[in-house]
């Protein structure tokens, strides 16, 4: 279950990110995964389990998967490759290591809750840090 | 001492590091925890009413932060370090073991063991005569830049030695996880399926070199080498391949030269930009 320690890192981070503004709850969790990280079905898979007792826990969580893309030296031009296990220019047939897109794994935004929903959930755990277990 | 978290570890050379890398117990000065104690639900006069919170930040910038400190650190101690990443049981522990018989020992040479459970790959290190600090990860699958800083610290090698990481078997976290390496070793061995690179195409287009080993087993496996190897230049046209069998030997010069190689490499790197007296010192190391 690899997915789970890109889970817990954005878990933490979003987490972080609440405290800063008050320690309110999370409603939704806005990010960028790359098509070449294979991550986006595994994410949403995990998620709800390794966000129990954070902030995070109950967020709504959207991810933007971003297609591959390289860079052909030949055509000077970005292309798509002719496929995910085939890193080639489509037309030229050039090798095509330079991803330009495709590896994303970015947190672009969250929103919170109102202070006010916030305030009705006093029971939220308090740091959410001090609960994680390690990575399986 | 860890110069990203400045936690101030100890260095007594030896103990087994169990840092629990997600949680950390220690309070890390750069990281506002202003609210913590008193957090939940709590409004705090002044803090924003805005409900959106624009980030654009890659979910693994924290390691990143303190792969970029190792990176920095190698290169003040003029270290190469080297990331070898595998399936379990791919032949990770015997060819560091061949490659430590075989290099020369005039240059400082440190291991670096990440394991989940056991320390007996760092004791199987150690009876070559080479320092291993073992770092066990618990369930965690694959070491973190703040663990191996730590534990670069604590093997304390002289300047211009080789540092050698094995990473936990496995070929999927350890693709995302920059220990801030010079190379990305990894090793696919005959026994394991020819179509390895097409399932984990992150680990081998992240990866410098891939080693193919165990080929004394090829007669005896259903593996076709150099479709492996095609493959795998399908998804990293720059991957540099080498052939290895730790039982039998064959490979594993190639593989010690090629090491050799770069160590000269981070040497000139460091040298060039200071003086030139230093690049007639540098070639004597
Ligand atoms: N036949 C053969 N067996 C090997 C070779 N290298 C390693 N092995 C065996 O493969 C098994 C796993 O090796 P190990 O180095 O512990 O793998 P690690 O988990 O990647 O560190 C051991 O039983 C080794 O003896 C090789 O080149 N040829
Ligand atoms: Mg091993
Ligand atoms: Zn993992
Ligand atoms: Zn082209």
């Amino acid at each position: 279950m690899h997915e789970l320690a890109l889970a817990r890192s954005l878990i933490e981070m979003v987490d972080e990110y609440a405290l800063k503004n008050g320690g309110r709850r999370v409603r939704r969790i806005n990010c960028r995964l790359g098509e070449l990280s294979a991550m986006t079905r595994a994410l949403y898979f995990c998620f709800e389990s390794t966000s129990k007792g954070s902030r995070c826990e109950g967020a709504e969580l959207v991810i933007e998967e971003v297609p591959l893309s390289v860079f052909c030296h030949t055509c000077d031009a970005v292309k798509t490759p002719s496929g995910r296990f085939n890193f080639r220019c489509p037309d030229c047939g050039f090798p095509t290591p330079k991803v330009v897109t495709g590896r994303e794994m970015q947190l672009t935004s969250i929103e919170l809750e109102t202070v006010n929903e916030d305030a009705a959930r006093k029971h939220l755990s308090a740091d959410y840090s001090a609960q994680q277990t390690p990575c399986q | 001492m860890c110069s990203v978290c400045g936690c101030g570890q100890t260095n007594d050379g030896h103990h087994i590091h169990d840092h629990k890398h997600h949680d950390h117990a220690h309070d890390h000065s750069h990281h506002d925890h202003h609210y913590g104690a008193d957090s939940a639900g709590l409004s705090v006069a002044g803090f924003s009413q805005e409900h959106l919170i624009e980030i654009e930040q890659d979910i693994l910038s924290k390691n990143d932060d303190y792969a970029e400190a190792n990176r920095r650190w190698l290169a003040d101690h003029c270290q190469l370090a080297l990331n070898l990443v595998s399936s379990p049981g791919a032949g990770k522990t015997t060819l560091l073991v061949e490659t430590l018989n075989r290099l020369a020992r005039a240059r400082p040479l440190g291991v670096i063991e990440g394991d989940q459970a056991t320390t007996n790959d760092a004791d199987r290190i150690r009876e070559t005569g080479v320092p291993a600090i073992q770092i066990n990860t618990g369930r965690g699958c694959h070491l973190d830049a703040h663990m191996v800083g730590h534990a670069f610290s604590d093997l304390a090698l002289q300047d211009g030695g080789i540092v050698f990481i094995e990473n936990v078997g496995n070929l999927v976290c350890p693709a995302a996880f920059d220990l801030g390496e010079a190379f990305k070793v990894v090793i696919l061995s005959v026994t394991e399926g020819d179509d390895k690179p097409l399932k984990y195409p992150d680990m081998f287009a992240a990866a410098d070199v891939m080693i193919l080993s165990k080929i004394d087993l090829l007669p005896h496996v259903d593996f076709d080498a150099d479709k492996a190897v095609e493959r795998a230049l399908r998804i990293n046209p720059d991957l540099q391949v080498i052939r290895i069998s730790a039982r039998d030997g064959t490979g594993i010069q190639v593989w010690c030269d090629w090491i050799e190689h770069q160590v000269k490499q981070t040497h000139d790197h460091r040298a060039a930009p200071i003086s030139p007296d230093n690049l007639t010192q540098s070639g004597q190391l």
